[in-house]
């Protein structure tokens, strides 16, 4: 297969990592759903990193963020389809 | 597989190790120096220097003899010289030791002086290493190997690659009766309900969530001054792009497969007594604690992944690195044992990659030196539960 620029868990999943380096704003990018084998795209709103995550939809803040099809924290701003998902929006609901 | 095996060492009560160190002890910190100069002067010495063992006591002093006798009960040890300050501490250690059957000696520097020490402790040391040193290996079967798992500098890649082709290894080794051990309390939160589900029995579930809420309750809460995010993630956690506890507790428990039950918790370096099968034990999910404690409760060999690269190894138990992340696997390549960054571009399954992490253990086991052995990463670090008296 061709490899994705992206790998999303589960399909219930609302982020996806990313697995190439030097991803860019505005990159048309090609993501692997690996529980359904599935193919999706999404295009990249910002820079982001090797193992840094992208929002597969529109997030708002509050939210509950999913990955492995289940709940890993909350979101603490806006995250638009296409965004850079990490500490600066969002955060954990423990400790 | 079941007919697939490895070269190990027999010891006394029967286990199979699959190294040959004989091990130059210390009961305290104090007792160091003497222990270093023994290893000196006698090749094929290996001494384990630590800081602690003065004024313990309660629940953490019985946790350091349990860690310092598993260690010279530990099947990778051929033969260990105890040296301690004073004799009666020294003795227990040595009478703990003697029940695996294999060859002990305890020295004690009151009275006698270090020098003095020395010399006796190194002419008992020499005795050891020529007797280990004509012990030959043997074909062992797949099933006597204990195997323990720990994460490190984990990122997504972690929970997308290495952590599932551990996971997979496990379920196979699982499945013909070997024996296995993950930990890490602290960082199974968020994923500590999930994580519950996989005990064998109601009896282990409730005891594995009795010791995850006793760590949140006894030290997380009385001790934090922040919400611990930049702790339980790393710094490295982070820039790996993981942003919270309860996404590095999801991809760590990806370690335990998918079919393999635990059948039992143990506390901090304590022996498995429930015979084969895959066992927590409750830990620190720092590098070197876990491992010193999972090697001091008997594990011969360690999956560790990792995703940033983390450079851990441990004196006695051979540590094999794995990683999925590509950039690791070229910038930091005498790191890694195994790199299975193919995943990621679907170039490999979970199951080819299991297997390939089953060859390179077995070849680990047959005498192949990790990349932490050849880079001498001897990491002994002995977990401490309160201040001494």
């Amino acid at each position: 297969m061709q490899p994705p620029h992206f790998i999303v868990h589960d399909k219930a999943d609302t982020v996806g990592v990313i697995v190439v380096e030097g991803v860019k704003h505005g990159a048309s990018l090609d993501g692997w759903i690996m529980e359904t084998n599935e193919r999706i795209s999404v295009a990249s709103r910002d820079d982001i990193p090797l193992g840094h995550k992208i929002a597969l939809r529109d997030i708002r803040s509050g939210e509950t963020i999913l990955k492995y099809g289940c709940d890993i924290g909350k979101a603490i701003a806006d995250i638009a389809l296409g965004g850079h998902v990490h500490v600066q929006n969002v955060k954990t609901k423990r400790w | 597989m079941t007919a697939r095996t490895f070269l190990g060492y027999r010891r006394e009560n029967g286990r199979a190790g699959v190294r040959n160190h004989v091990v130059i002890l210390p009961l305290d910190d104090l007792s160091n120096a003497a222990c270093e100069k023994v290893a000196n002067n006698i090749d094929g010495c290996l001494a384990l220097p630590h800081h602690y063992g003065r004024l313990q006591f309660g629940e953490d002093l019985e946790l350091h003899f349990r860690t310092l006798i598993g260690t010279g009960c530990n099947p990778n040890v051929a033969a260990v010289v105890v040296i301690g300050i004073e004799p009666g501490w020294t003795g227990r250690v040595v009478e703990g030791i003697r029940k695996s059957g294999k060859p002990v000696a305890g020295f004690a520097i009151e009275g006698a002086g270090e020098i003095k020490t020395v010399a006796e402790a190194s002419r008992q040391a020499m005795s050891f290493v020529q007797q280990a040193s004509e012990k030959q290996r043997e074909p062992c079967p797949l099933n006597e190997l204990w195997i323990s798992t720990k994460c490190g500098e984990s990122d997504t890649t972690s929970g997308l690659g290495a952590n599932p082709t551990v996971g997979n290894f496990i379920d196979k080794l699982d499945a013909v009766g070997a024996t296995t051990c993950f930990g890490e309390t602290s960082e199974l939160t968020g994923a500590e309900l999930v994580c519950a589900e996989r005990a064998a029995d109601a009896q282990t579930k409730a005891k594995f969530l009795r010791t995850w809420k006793a760590y949140m309750d006894e030290v997380i809460e009385p001790h934090k001054t922040s919400d611990l995010s930049e702790s339980q993630p790393t710094k490295g956690n982070i820039a790996g792009g993981l942003t919270t506890i309860e996404e590095k507790a999801f991809g760590n428990l990806q370690k335990i497969g998918k079919k393999a039950r635990f059948i039992d918790v143990l506390k901090p370096a304590e022996a498995p007594g429930k015979g084969p099968g895959l066992y927590f034990m409750d830990s620190s999910s720092a590098a070197a604690e876990c491992v010193t404690l999972q090697a001091a409760a008997g594990f011969a060999v360690h999956l560790f992944p990792t995703g940033q690269g983390n450079i851990i190894g441990n004196p006695i138990e051979p540590v094999i690195k794995l990683t999925a992340n590509p950039k690791t696997a070229r910038e930091m390549p005498e790191h890694i044992d195994l790199d299975v960054s193919g995943i990621l571009r679907g170039e490999m399954n979970f199951d080819q990659a299991g297997d390939r992490l089953l060859d390179i253990t077995i070849r680990t086991c047959n005498g192949r030196l990790t990349a932490a052995e050849a880079l001498k990463h001897r990491e002994f670090v002995m977990t401490k539960l309160y201040r001494s008296a």
